[in-house]
């Protein structure tokens, strides 16, 4: 191919290349910092996210009875919402019993479930110190913690749960 | 062809060949009706619609009168309203598309009221530019359709149960829907974005009571995933994510976040309450399946099917739906005998990829006690199971991911009961 043509070509797929972008208007506004601080609700497994604050499983048990209760019930079972608490079975058990205790591999997963979407009927009305308090008392209830301790943004994420290792990354294993 | 070998059945149990049914010879045993029916027309020939002016003019249409039994099914819990599924009417529906109005609807925690001039869409996190988007911004963007089914994780999951559930076909399989989603390839929003090589991960939060979140993966999102403005044409109905929902194609429900309002670039998932205690699939070993996106190959009967009876012996029309997460459907094949023997149907076009297909075949019935079925195969060869095979791999804890065959029994009497067989 001689020269010419070959510049020909070249210009003209850098001019196809130009008008594909140019169609993409680009209207997004730089984000302010401020505004992605109060949005970001996500807390990682590594505790990246979690916000300042702690909570004991007594205060956390307050919290529990006063927001909780009414759905989940006594000690986090028997009510009209999910079971959190109080497994009598294995999972390999029939039926299995899937509680905290048993099945979330991520104590961050139960903080930051907690402060999104709970309470169903007030979302966002608890404090952070609250939701820390009611993490504990849930995990205290699933026998992870002992009854002393306090849950704060320094060691929720090391805190080992039972099923860390129960899961099986089907996506991982395709063939892509 | 002729008439003979048109109404030879060429499987056992009365199937006929697919390409009968277009055939006149097929028309028939409805003259006798039409000649009893005549008597009751008035002397002067016109209904009582023909004898004065019809309705005027809607704004917004809706269906007939007479078809007002057509609705979803809720189901919800009574001390929380919006936490339940509503479900397709699969049985009532024909062709590919569901209307918007019987769309499937999961909803963790209410349909949100959102105002749109108040809502934005925000992208940040491993990106070098964090932005901010309108609507009104959104709208100017390039947009594309694309042609999609939406199945739930947890669609079918009464068929885990020992015993087989009777309730019509939509009210345990109709966690499925399929529309013309249209809005804005998500590669564009993150192109403009500028996400950084080490991100990995979207985490999408919707803009509900519940900030529902999940993880997806990159490649998927650079691959197919649709910022959707518009379903079948108009506006998202606030149900479905007003005013702006992601449509990741051929993957479970869940990640098809609606009301959309913030896009976390990470390294890692998040490993969000609904990717881990829940959407997982407990497998008899203890072990759980997780991040299982592919809505695999799946199929069944919408008519005949549940709640229908079969008048007298003659010729039905079989038909259903046929959809995989890997790509178009292939082949569907229906057995009239619980399987010992299966013939394959006509797939109606279009046949698209990761859309619903539907698939008809002509049926001799003489009356005698049946079981139909229905079993899918997808372009990549992948086949939908035998109830006995999932269960065996899968164990019956597993609720989510149910896709294998779906059974009807056909009694003497012509009464429709789901089984498994």
């Amino acid at each position: 191919m001689c020269m010419p043509k070959l510049l020909l070509i070249v210009g003209l797929l850098w001019v196809t290349q130009a008008q594909a972008e140019s169609k993409v208007p680009k209207l997004g506004k730089p984000a302010p910092k401020e505004l992605i601080a109060r949005w970001d609700y996500d807390v990682f497994p590594d505790g990246t996210g979690l916000p300042e604050g702690q909570g004991t499983v007594a205060q956390g048990k307050l919290v529990y009875q006063q927001a909780c209760q009414s759905c989940h019930g006594v000690e986090g079972q028997g009510g009209s919402a999910d079971e959190l608490a109080g497994a009598r079975h294995g999972l390999t058990d029939n039926p299995p019993d899937k509680t905290i205790g048993t099945y979330w591999p991520y104590a961050t997963t139960l903080f930051d479930f907690t402060r999104r979407a709970m309470p169903l009927d007030r979302p966002g009305s608890l404090s952070n110190d609250q939701v820390y308090a009611v993490t504990a008392y849930l995990l205290y209830l699933n026998h992870i913690i002992t009854a002393d301790m306090q849950v704060s943004a320094k060691n929720l994420a090391s805190i080992a749960m039972p099923n860390r290792d129960g899961f099986i990354n089907v996506y991982a294993h395709e063939e892509r | 062809m002729n008439e003979q070998q048109a109404l030879t059945p060429l499987a056992a149990g009365g199937l006929l060949d697919r390409r009968a049914f277009l055939q006149r010879s097929l028309s028939f045993s409805v003259a006798t009706l039409v000649s009893s029916e005549a008597l009751a027309t008035p002397e002067n020939g016109r209904e009582p619609w023909m004898e004065k002016p019809g309705a005027p003019f809607s704004n917004y249409g809706e269906p007939a009168a007479h078809e007002r039994h057509v609705i979803r099914w809720t189901m919800g819990n009574d001390k929380a309203l919006g936490n339940g599924v509503s479900w397709t009417p699969l049985q009532n529906l024909e062709g590919i598309f569901t209307p918007n109005g019987l769309h499937f609807e999961r909803h963790h925690n209410g349909v949100p009221q959102i105002d749109p001039k108040q809502h934005k869409l925000l992208i940040h996190g491993l990106v070098n530019n964090s932005l901010v988007f309108t609507l009104e911004d959104l709208l100017r963007y390039p947009m594309h359709s694309c042609y999609c089914f939406l199945e739930c994780g947890g669609n079918s999951n009464a068929a885990w149960h020992s015993e087989p559930i009777q309730t019509a076909v939509g009210y345990f399989h109709g966690m499925a829907s399929c529309s013309e989603w249209t809005g804005i390839p998500l590669k564009l929003l993150l192109d403009e974005a500028q996400v950084k090589g080490r991100a990995k991960w979207l985490i999408v939060e919707g803009a509900d009571a519940s900030m529902m979140q999940v993880s997806i993966p990159l490649d998927k999102a650079l691959d197919d995933c649709l910022l959707a403005l518009y379903q079948n044409g108009e506006r998202i109905r606030p149900e479905n994510g007003y005013p702006m929902r992601l449509i990741v194609p051929g993957w479970e429900g869940v990640l098809n976040v609606k009301w959309v309002r913030r896009i976390h670039l990470a390294a890692q998932p998040v490993m969000a309450r609904n990717e881990t205690a829940k959407y997982t699939e407990l497998l008899p070993s203890g072990k759980a399946r997780q991040f299982t996106y592919v809505m695999e190959v799946k199929s069944l009967i919408t008519q005949p099917s549940f709640g229908y009876k079969l008048p007298q012996p003659g010729i039905y029309q079989i038909t259903g739906l046929a959809w995989s997460g890997r790509g178009k459907i292939a082949k569907v094949e229906v057995s009239a005998d619980g399987g010992k023997t299966w013939l394959e149907a006509e797939l109606q076009e279009p046949v698209l990829s990761k859309c619903f297909t539907r698939f008809r075949i002509p049926w001799q019935w003489q009356g005698q006690e049946a079981i139909l079925q229905s079993r899918a195969t997808d372009e990549t060869g992948a086949r939908q199971p035998a109830r006995e095979h999932l269960l065996a791999a899968r164990g019956q804890h597993g609720y989510f991911h149910y896709n294998a065959i779906v059974s009807w029994e056909i009694s003497a009497q012509g009464e429709i009961k789901h089984v498994y067989a």
